[in-house]
């Protein structure tokens, strides 16, 4: 059983297409990320699969159910983006409030709080919360009663490092434990190492979707190499020139080392030769990261022509 | 149910919290009793007048208080969870929006109903102790229909702020359009009857004219409390049209539950069709 499974899923909004021909999975023990740019929809996506929308077309499965069911909202944890709770309450009473509505046990609130680093601040009153640690509480909220699908949107605005390194090692231990965790972010590298696969959407279409490498095979985009010269520079340099003369090589030379970007299926031929010359004394090689394919999906027009809310 | 219960239970300890329920009370408290004793100043003598009068003068004022109260209370109801962020956070969780709005309206409703219970009926045992020669029997049977309407009408102000709080996105306009609603039937609607009248010369068709005032919610709620007493000499302005309905108690009494229940259907609707 899926813990979604979008099939084809187009919505409107006032007739303008929000989302079209959407198709996305997530499997237990899944961290996916879903990436795009403001207004490409992601906001959409999580409202179709939390069931707060339904879409014009196509169809939502969650958890083996119809999105939106009772049954399946309680198996759901979700972080919103920018949540103000409210103010005159503490936050273990917000987090016993929320338990209640979910049906879970109010024992696991103390440890939960205790979880996202809360445990001196739960008997405060949240007016008086930074918003790291309001960003903290709707995180203990997200995991009230073991979710078997949890939905972060933008979930560490506000956390410092330490704490963010704590969230993603929470989120592992969590997927380890057979949870389909969706993460909204901006901040790609710093989610990179944490997510098993990648959704990047563009004005309401998947643009990609996939594991990093098969994201990488998939954008062709150019390994970059950085070589140290054993001898010189220039010998180097007509080393690569010889080994690579059918694809034109990009050569740059900063502060005597080469940087050569090479296409993914010439790389390991240039390394054999590059390795046998001799001319070689240090290699470092640098795969297109996360950020890189982002740009190269999404088009790097920027600002410029993405406009919308999302 | 449990889930209406949850939503309930917080916003009655919301407001046990922020003071609410006990300053309510005590205006209702110290309004009836200034009332139940300073009632016969005008006739320049001070001391409780009578039964009738007092509940006459209650109801008057009631009118001004009870909807401003109410939609105080109700109006930020579903805009203000929207714009604190957690109205799109609640209906994730296993909770239908008939749950959440019918939640509220308990929590809200509990908490009016509350502190005129509290607040009248410290004021009602108050006149029946320290009142040498006050009918109990009559006191208590006025005070209860009084407390039973108040009631009523506040729940139907509360209602009415709901079909304002789901249908607006912003707390400020939900205030104002809330203010406009207690203008309208408060000040206003009475003020068009009486035009009415006035301008149409008795043309206007004399069976239809009593009717009128079922259309607004505080003039039956007058009429309930005053006509009760058989005694019409106290209807004055547009309320003597209220001599002429045919409908007698029961009718007036159903025409405040409709006016509770017929906005708050409504507000549902709004609620199950509006866009997240």
């Amino acid at each position: 059983m899926s813990c979604f499974h979008l099939d084809n899923v187009s919505y409107r909004y006032d007739k303008s297409p929000v989302l079209t021909g959407i198709d996305l999975t997530l499997e237990p023990g899944e961290i996916l990320g879903l990436f795009g740019h403001n207004g490409a929809g992601k906001t959409t996506c999580i409202k179709l699969i939390l069931g707060l929308m339904t879409p014009n077309q196509g169809s939502v499965s969650v958890l083996g159910g119809h999105a939106g069911d009772p049954q399946v909202t309680q198996h759901i944890g979700y972080l919103p983006e920018n949540v103000m709770f409210y103010p005159q309450l503490t936050g273990r009473e917000i987090l016993n409030h929320f338990a209640r509505l979910k049906g879970a046990s109010l024992q696991q609130v103390p440890q939960l709080l205790e979880q996202v680093g809360l445990g001196d601040a739960m008997d405060a009153r949240t007016k008086t919360y930074s918003k790291g640690m309001r960003q903290r509480l709707g995180l203990a909220q997200a995991l009230l009663g073991k979710p078997k699908l949890l939905m972060l949107d933008e979930p560490t605005v506000g956390l410092d490092p330490v704490a963010t390194a704590d969230l993603y090692r929470l989120l592992r231990e969590l997927c380890e434990g057979g949870t389909g965790i969706v993460l909204c972010s901006h901040v790609l590298p710093g989610v990179e190492p944490y997510i098993d696969r990648a959704a990047i959407l563009t004005d309401g279409a998947l643009k990609a979707a996939g594991d990093l490498a098969a994201l990488r095979r998939q954008a062709n985009m150019p390994v970059t190499l950085s070589l140290d010269p054993a001898n010189s520079i220039s010998a180097l340099e007509h080393v690569i020139d010889r080994a690579s003369s059918s694809s034109g090589l990009i050569i740059k030379s900063d502060s005597g080392r080469l940087r050569v970007d090479v296409q993914p299926r010439d790389k390991m031929a240039l390394l054999h030769a590059v390795m046998a010359s001799g001319e070689v004394a240090d290699i470092s090689i640098h795969q297109p990261s996360l950020e890189d394919i982002y740009v190269h999906f999404i088009g790097s027009g920027g600002l410029a022509h993405r406009g919308g809310s999302q | 149910m449990n889930s209406i219960w949850t939503i309930a239970r917080k916003e009655l300890s919301d407001s046990l919290r922020n003071r609410w329920l006990m300053a309510i009370s005590l205006v209702f408290a110290t309004l009836a009793l200034g009332i139940a004793w300073f009632g016969a100043a005008a006739s320049g003598q001070v001391g409780y007048a009578s039964t009738p009068a007092t509940i006459a003068s209650l109801a008057s004022l009631g009118i001004f208080l009870i909807p401003l109260i109410a939609l105080l209370l109700a109006y930020d109801a579903i805009v203000g969870e929207e714009e604190g962020g957690t109205l799109l956070l609640l209906l994730t969780y296993p909770l239908s929006r008939s749950q959440l709005l019918l939640g509220k309206f308990l929590g809200h409703g509990l908490t009016l109903a509350l502190a005129t219970v509290i607040g009248f009926g410290v004021a009602g045992v108050a006149i029946a102790v320290l009142v040498d020669d006050v009918a109990i029997a009559s006191l208590a049977v006025a005070m209860l229909r009084f407390i039973g309407s108040t009631v009523l009408l506040g729940w139907g102000f509360i209602a009415l702020a709901y079909l304002i709080s789901v249908r607006v996105s912003e707390k400020p306009i939900a205030a104002g359009l809330a203010l406009a609603i207690w203008f309208f039937f408060v000040l206003i609607f009475d003020l068009l009857l009486l035009g009415t009248l006035v301008a149409s010369e008795g043309q206007f068709s004399a069976e239809l004219l009593p009717w009128l005032l079922m259309l607004n919610p505080t003039d039956i709620y007058r009429l309930l409390n005053i006509v009760a007493f058989g005694d019409s000499a106290q209807l004055s302005g547009v309320l003597s049209l209220g001599a002429d309905l045919p409908i007698g108690f029961a009718g007036l009494w159903l025409g405040l539950v409709l006016w509770f229940a017929i906005p708050l259907a409504g507000a549902l609707l709004l609620f199950r069709n509006r866009r997240i």
